[in-house]
């Protein structure tokens, strides 16, 4: 599992977070003002989630007057997505190097 | 097409495997061996047992479920808060053993009975896919 991947489980990991991204990709396009009113959190709460979110790749921030909106990136999720076929690999692999020691243990 | 979302997140792999079920529980079972294969451990095959899987990259948070010696292990396997279910089920044949692994995740029911979330990863994935639907 890579950096990339650790860093999109962690800030989908939270509640809250998910929370606003799942807004972000159900509504489009939204001030933090917007999120704020909806999430039950304070304003550098949604600030805070919101930098986690775009550190991740997860959304996009446009500067507009003295407003920021944010969006959602669906493209980040891919890895996520194929969740199913990153495991399969990792345990095909630990299947190989139970083989492995299964041949070099004694009976 | 409509299978829950449990199902399709679901890793099945089975393999022949020439040796008989109790060498390849050893290798299931003994923190040494599993270290060997898989990550260092602090593995016990006792029912409820809390262990951790430890590699470079992280960690992986498990508790036993169940243990039938010779037969059937199951853990939870959590990490990056996602809460899924890895099953052994060994079954003796002419030549060997069938060795099957299925890991299971996104449990949401699960999810929520360990740490009260109102957000399943099940839910999530559900509302993700209409999502990803309505975008061609």
């Amino acid at each position: 599992m890579s950096n990339t991947h650790d860093m999109l489980f962690r800030s989908l990991a939270d509640p809250t977070r998910r929370s606003i991204f799942e807004r972000l990709c159900r509504d489009g396009e939204q001030t933090v003002g917007a999120l704020t009113s909806q999430s039950g959190v304070s304003q550098p709460a949604v600030s805070k989630h919101l930098g986690v979110l775009k550190q991740a790749g997860l959304v996009r921030d446009r500067h507009k007057g003295r407003q920021t909106h944010y969006s959602a990136q669906l493209g980040a999720l891919a890895p996520l997505i194929d969740w199913t076929s990153q495991m399969a690999g990792f345990w095909q692999s630990r299947f190989d190097h139970l083989e492995d020691l299964l041949k070099r243990m004694d009976q | 097409m409509n299978k829950p979302a449990t199902e399709t997140r679901t890793v099945i792999v089975e393999r022949e495997i020439p040796y008989p079920p109790e060498k390849i529980w050893r290798a299931l079972t003994q923190p040494h061996l599993i270290e060997e294969w898989l990550m260092k451990n602090d593995f016990k095959p006792d029912v409820d047992h809390r262990f951790r899987l430890s590699a470079d990259w992280g960690g992986v948070d498990c508790q036993v479920l169940a243990v039938e010696p010779n037969r059937t292990l199951s853990y939870t396997w959590a990490a990056y808060g996602l809460e899924s279910v890895v099953t052994w089920t060994l079954t003796p044949t002419n030549t060997g053993t069938h060795l099957r692994m299925e890991h299971s995740g996104f449990q949401a029911d699960q999810r929520q009975a360990y740490q009260g979330d109102r957000y399943g990863w099940q839910q999530f994935f559900a509302k993700l896919e209409q999502v990803l639907a309505r975008l061609d």
